[in-house]
């Protein structure tokens, strides 16, 4: 409660805000529907964006406004449009998608907040920012992407996967340190755009090929192939 | 004088209960557009079952007819472990908050031996869907329990309550997901929608109600009545917790009515979004039921890791 | 300097002017125009370099010094003889109906796009900038992989792009961190540079660095291959059309070690402790082990040589590892002649599967009879990459044999071991396949053999001796990144 009560409300606002990513982050892998999946991970962008303005704010960076912006623009409406108009155009609004025990998923994903936890204790340590705590919270993020990407099967879900993991990502360049370079962020958001665009195009490509998102269903490369 | 005032505490409690149950009765029929009982609707039914006559089945041991006592005796115990209107009495300070989840284990133990013991496939089948929810309800809860005693230091409610009024106003996220991550615990373990409706005797969805199917008279009412404390204590425990602005610190009579005065209108605003809520969800199916204590367990469970991730840290 | 803008300039507007025009029957003229210039102007800074030391651009963005610049022109190099062998291979493709004229657009104009992702990777100072374009290197290919359209080669994109994808996403972690390690000591909008961090680096946090490296070493290490992140590669490499095979075998798995080994030049000082070395030694060993015994098994021959490639990934990954002066001279070396070879192979084996129309090892057969170029080149090839003398790829593995027995000699018998059970396996199916009696009605295809025998040649060359000017650079190299020169050694 000491670390808390050292800081005014906006700083407590961003602790909280960036729980709640953690929250959405448990949220996508308990989300079945595809189109709540992309609606979610939309939610996600908005929170990061709000986080990221606040932190700007605070920490007195202009630059983070810029991020914040960017990300909110990408994160909270492109992508998850470009998500959105996909899953419809596939007609897949409507699949449920069965995955492995969910409750057993949701256990696997906090023990992944706790390790997170240990990883990076010394990086906490070592920060003087208010912000330090997070970070451990952005390594959760990209962890949960990784596990959703793993326990799910359809192609829709595991792009949405990988953009939580890249959001985890900026995330923890926010708080760690403020955001990076401004090139290099210009740089990052231009790779993410492209590569929703290309997983886009790669769908297109699969569902043409084997008629079907599902990624089980891409299985002819392995090595005990006759 | 401590311990008067603690003991009114208890009784005010105990006999507030029915009114917070005919409250939010009164406004779930406003909000679907029926006719409202009156809010003291559930004392004459109380008052009703106390005067009709006592059946037992034939069927039953002394464990059927001692039940009901057992349930009310800790439903009171457990009300009186609660704050209500003020801080620092003495019944607090004896019991901590994990006596009070001990206390709803007994009466739910008992519970479900009394509608075991009767032998009927419904009292079988409502003590097992019974078990099922609170085994999984109760590491939720607990979850809670610990995170808001790490947050404060302790487990006593009392000094709890006082140490998060003493820090003024700070967004702590683990309360955020422990209070929402309560909230599914105390709709599960007080039969609300969507998790049981205690209105309905539908024999597939029935868990509380299956258990209690053979008890009349005063029996049923010590009952009914111990569900209604348990409800008002979730209730309370919810909001004077996260919300404890205005509770009684002294024991002035113009603190005391603060007290009361602050605590009618949080319950009162609770209720009324409970009602709103049951209103608008359906109730789920049986087997979804782990899902959602699943999920209640999974906010306890953040709640816990986002105090020790976010709020601690050096 | 303007040698270096234009090394990166060149195929850059070469992707922009292909992307307009790549759907012409002149486009694989122009892209081997751009990769010839592009060639040439990464040896004038190769030049540069070799005469006035290492080259920091202004306002620090890119940086060359000994270690980069051979990886420079070794990049367009083996991007221009790819060039040259993709305009024969890709016009066989065109009349045979798998590629239509807005594919071969995507193509050249991607293929361009790559070498330039490829360069900047190599070109770059600044850790950010590597990240995004090794991204953009992936991007650049995915399309590429699954030029074909078949259900194989779509599945092999969509790995290759979510596994790699997953595995950058590490390395940029790694490098947020290494970013906050590093913004600790030195200003803002220097602390993603190099030299910059090269400088500090004892002065940064060893625990954080530590934490770093390892994500990183995940990171780019998925891109080189190393096991057990290593399932994209036989896949992207089997399913795409031969040259983008050829190129990110020769090329982006070298920037990706290259990028490894940069993160290690940086974390060696800061812990100073080994770590990272064990590291690096410890997937590296594991990768050139299991990829050994997986060649075995291979019914695909280009799979077949992606499982080499693995091997010889991990070899170098170990040996870098290792470190040390010797061991690092002989990675390097190994590097270079790994390329060029592992390059040429590649062509001969898209020409032998032009031949038999089909890349089922059981049914490449008698080449040697059916066009004689064709098997002597892939006959040559392997005995290159499987460490027969006179070739570099003896030398160098040599080298690391020997400075692995001074190290850790405990390691060597697995080494060796491992070289041989990949001899084996390489030629228990090359064998049948250069030799074996040759069907009826297969004759040969239009093949341009120069890149071939130029690479093979180089290899060779490199393996009897190897040229002043290069000894120097490797020497240099080594002294980079080892920390100590081998010069005076009896090379």
């Amino acid at each position: 409660m000491t670390g808390l009560r050292g800081l005014d409300l906006t700083q407590q606002l961003i602790l909280l805000l960036a729980a709640l990513v953690l929250f959405t982050s448990f949220v996508m892998l308990a989300q079945s529907r595809l189109v709540g999946l992309v609606r979610v991970f939309a939610w996600q962008g908005v929170l990061l964006a709000v986080t990221t303005g606040l932190v700007a704010h605070v920490s007195g960076h202009a630059h983070l406004y810029i991020s914040a912006l960017l990300t909110l623009f990408l994160k909270g409406l492109l992508i998850p449009w470009i998500l959105h108009r996909l899953v419809i155009r596939l007609g897949l609004e409507r699949k449920r998608e069965a995955d492995a025990n969910r409750t057993l998923v949701q256990l696997g994903g906090a023990s992944l907040v706790i390790f997170s936890y240990y990883v990076a204790l010394p990086a906490v340590q070592l920060s003087t920012l208010f912000t330090r705590n997070t970070i451990a919270v952005s390594l959760a993020v990209v962890l949960l992407g990784l596990l959703l990407m793993i326990v799910r099967r359809k192609a829709v879900s595991q792009v949405v996967g990988f953009m939580s993991m890249e959001n985890g990502l900026f995330f923890a360049a926010v708080v760690a340190t403020y955001g990076m370079p401004m090139v290099v962020e210009l740089g990052i958001a231009f790779d993410v755009l492209v590569a929703a665009i290309l997983f886009g195009v790669v769908f297109l490509q699969i569902r043409a090929s084997i008629d079907s998102l599902d990624v089980d269903r891409l299985n002819r490369l392995n090595e005990s192939e006759p | 004088m401590s311990w008067a005032l603690a003991l009114m505490q208890t009784a005010l409690f105990v006999a507030g209960a029915p009114l917070l149950a005919g409250w939010i009765k009164r406004v779930k029929c406003r909000l679907q557009n029926r006719r409202a009982p009156p809010v003291t609707q559930p004392y004459r039914d109380l008052v009703r079952l106390f005067r009709k006559e006592l059946l037992l089945p034939e069927e039953s041991s002394w464990l059927f007819r001692a039940a009901p006592y057992v349930i009310f005796g800790a439903m009171v115990l457990a009300a009186a472990v609660v704050p209500l209107v003020a801080l620092r009495l003495p019944t607090a300070e004896i019991a901590d908050v994990i006596v009070l989840v001990g206390f709803f284990a007994l009466a739910r133990f008992f519970q479900a031996l009394a509608g075991m013991d009767i032998g009927t496939a419904f009292g079988g089948m409502g003590a097992s869907r019974e078990m099922t929810i609170a085994s999984l309800a109760e590491p939720a809860l607990l979850m809670a329990v610990f995170t808001l005693a790490m947050s404060a230091g302790t487990t006593d409610l009392s000094v709890a309550i006082e140490r998060i009024l003493g820090s003024g106003l700070v967004i702590r996220p683990s309360f955020v997901f422990a209070f929402f991550g309560l909230l599914l615990v105390a709709i599960a373990e007080t039969g609300r929608i969507p998790v049981d409706n205690p209105a309905t005797h539908l024999e597939l969805t029935m868990i509380h109600e299956a258990m209690v199917l053979e008890y009349s008279g005063r029996h049923l009412a010590l009952i009914e009545w111990a569900s209604q404390i348990k409800f008002m204590i979730y209730a309370v425990l919810i909001t004077n917790i996260f919300l404890p602005w205005g509770i009684a610190m002294g024991f002035g009579a113009g603190a005391l009515a603060l007290g009361a005065a602050a605590v009618t209108v949080k319950l009162a605003a609770l209720a009324a979004l409970l009602a709103v809520s049951e209103t608008l969800l359906a109730k789920m199916r049986l087997f979804s039921v782990p899902q959602f204590l699943g999920f209640a367990y999974l906010l306890c469970l953040l709640g816990m890791l986002s105090h020790v991730i976010l709020e601690v840290g050096g | 300097m303007i040698a270096l803008y234009l090394t990166l300039a060149l195929p850059f507007a070469g992707a922009l002017l292909l992307g307009l025009i790549g759907h012409r029957r002149v486009a694989d003229r122009v892209s081997m125009a751009v990769s010839g210039a592009t060639f040439a102007a990464s040896a004038a800074v190769a030049v540069r370099v070799l005469r006035a030391g290492p080259l920091l651009s202004g306002g620090r963005m890119f940086y060359i010094d000994a270690f980069n610049v051979y990886l420079l022109v070794l990049t367009a190099f083996v991007g221009l003889t790819t060039a040259i062998f993709s305009r024969p291979y890709m016009a066989h493709e065109v009349r045979a109906g798998r590629v239509n004229a807005r594919r071969m657009r995507l193509y050249h104009s991607m293929y361009q796009g790559f070498l330039f992702t490829m360069l900047l990777a190599l070109s770059t100072n600044n850790l950010g900038i590597l990240w995004i374009a090794m991204e953009g290197a992936t991007l650049s290919t995915v399309l590429l992989v699954s030029l074909y359209r078949t259900p194989e080669s779509v599945e092999a994109a969509w790995k290759y792009f979510i596994l790699c994808g997953v595995g950058l996403a590490q390395a940029l972690f790694g490098t947020v961190l290494l970013y906050f390690a590093a913004a600790r000591v030195l200003p803002r909008d220097e602390a993603l540079l190099w030299t910059a961090l090269h400088a500090a680096a004892p002065a940064l946090d060893p625990a954080v660095v530590a934490l770093a490296f390892v994500f990183l070493l995940i990171g780019y290490g998925t891109k080189v291959g190393l096991v057990p992140l290593h399932n994209w590669l036989p896949d992207a490499h089997s399913e795409g059309p031969t040259p983008v095979s050829a190129i990110l075998l020769g090329l982006l798995l070298n920037v990706a070690l290259y990028a490894v080994v940069r993160m290690k030049m940086l974390v060696d000082p800061a812990l100073g402790t080994p770590l990272a070395g064990h590291l690096m030694m410890g997937f590296g060993m594991l990768s050139f082990l299991v990829a050994v015994l997986f060649l075995h098994r291979q019914r695909d021959i280009k799979r077949l040589y992606s499982y080499s490639s693995i091997e010889h990934m991990g070899l170098m990954t170990f040996a870098f590892g290792v470190g040390g002066p010797l061991a690092t001279f002989g990675a390097l070396l190994h590097m270079t002649v790994h390329s060029l070879t592992k390059s040429s192979i590649f062509i001969t084996a898209g020409h032998a599967s032009h031949i038999a129309g089909t890349q089922r090892i059981e049914r490449i057969r008698g080449l040697i009879r059916t066009q004689p170029a064709i098997g002597w080149g892939l006959l040559l090839g392997t005995a290159a990459i499987a460490g027969f003398p006179p070739f570099g790829v003896f030398t160098s593995e040599f080298l690391i044999l020997i400075a692995t027995m001074k190290a850790w000699p405990w390691l060597t018998p697995l080494l060796l071991l491992g070289l041989g059970i990949a001899f084996a396996g390489l030629f228990r199916h090359l064998h049948p396949m250069v030799y074996g009696e040759r069907p009826a009605g297969q004759g040969p295809v239009a093949a341009n053999m120069l890149p071939v025998v130029v690479q093979l040649a180089l290899v060779l060359w490199l393996g009897l001796a190897i040229p002043g000017f290069l000894a120097h650079w490797f020497d240099q190299a080594t002294h980079l990144i080892s920390g100590v020169a081998l010069s005076g050694s009896g090379l």
